[in-house]
């Protein structure tokens, strides 16, 4: 249904669980896909999965050089970025007593700060282009909030309130910018929960199992699609009904 | 008119759908021309790229009019 033939599109995040299922459903679709991570291996891994149209671009999304050379070496790579997927993320736990500056900072740095400047740095040659699309995966705590999350949280929803704001400003010149917001996703980084702590979780959502990846994928591309037109500024929650927001 | 206003003027015209005689020098993008604050962002990377010059926010800011384009052009080719 939906056909991204001669687009491209910059994933970060790509070597983790839910990034690299968006480029492998972006590139289905028919789209050139930059996948950007701070491990080059696993981007590498995908990329030959992916065959033709992939290409590997490595970046450091805590270091501020490194933001600003992505969508540069993206552009030198695919000509272009017609859509572009703010996927990185990291977390810093913590009790929100015990949260160290450095916890925040490097939360806010990576999963708020990276995602503005790359978002900044591709508005030129989508306004040019009038056409764009922006999918920022945020999540649900950015909605609801949770214990121990306060730096992600904060992030989330400071991701959330940027994009409405940017949506306003190029909603005219073709460009739309939305979000993502995962539940319980089943990914390398749940895998570590205990039976036990999987089992709590499960109870706070209706659907009564955690999400896959490709889930996730499904509504990222949905969002970046010539379809998708008239969506922007939403924010798209895919959580099983754990947060009916 | 000198090759970098009929440059100017030409951009002008194409970006802003406006008509040829409206842009004179003392025109002002917004007040006279109907641009929004994202066209004038526009029409500075227009300028820009046609000219093969950086204009740097600051100096951004202070073009408001045809005339103001024009002359920070002449002092930046």
């Amino acid at each position: 249904m939906f056909d991204l033939t001669g687009k491209t599109a910059l994933v970060t995040g790509a070597s983790g669980g839910i990034g690299g299922a968006i480029a492998e459903a972006l590139h289905a679709a028919g789209a050139t896909v930059a996948l950007s991570g701070t491990r080059e291996a696993p981007l590498r891994d995908l990329a030959e999965k992916l065959g033709e149209r992939a290409h590997v671009v490595t970046a450091n999304l805590g270091d501020a050089e490194s933001v600003l050379a992505l969508p540069k070496a993206a552009v030198e790579a695919m000509g272009s970025i017609d859509i572009l997927v703010n996927n990185a993320g990291i977390t810093r736990d913590n009790l929100f007593m015990r949260m160290s500056d450095d916890e925040w900072a490097q939360v806010l740095d990576v999963n708020l700060t990276s995602t503005f400047k790359l978002s900044r740095a591709v508005l030129r040659g989508m306004m040019k282009a009038r056409w764009g699309r922006i999918v920022n995966i945020t999540s649900v705590v950015g909605a609801t909030g949770n214990p121990g999350q306060g730096n992600y949280a904060a992030a989330k929803a400071g991701v959330v309130g940027m994009s409405k704001s940017l949506a306003y400003e190029v909603a005219s010149r073709g460009i739309t910018v939305n979000c993502v917001a995962p539940g319980f996703i089943a990914t390398a980084m749940t895998d570590k929960l205990t039976e036990d702590q999987k089992g709590k979780i499960l109870t706070q959502i209706p659907a009564g199992r955690m999400g896959g990846p490709e889930e996730i994928a499904a509504a990222v591309l949905y969002l970046a699609s010539p379809e998708a037109g008239y969506v922007t500024g939403a924010t798209l929650h895919v959580n099983g009904g754990m947060a009916m927001v | 008119m000198s090759d970098i206003a009929d440059r100017v003027k030409k951009i002008v015209v194409e970006h802003l759908g406006v008509d040829e005689d409206k842009v004179v020098e003392t025109a002002s993008f917004i007040d006279d021309l109907g641009a929004d604050s994202l066209d004038t962002v526009e029409l500075v990377m227009a300028f820009e790229e046609e000219f093969g010059i950086e204009i740097p926010d600051d100096a951004a800011e202070t073009i408001q009019t045809v005339g103001d384009a024009v002359t920070f052009i002449k002092g930046a080719v």
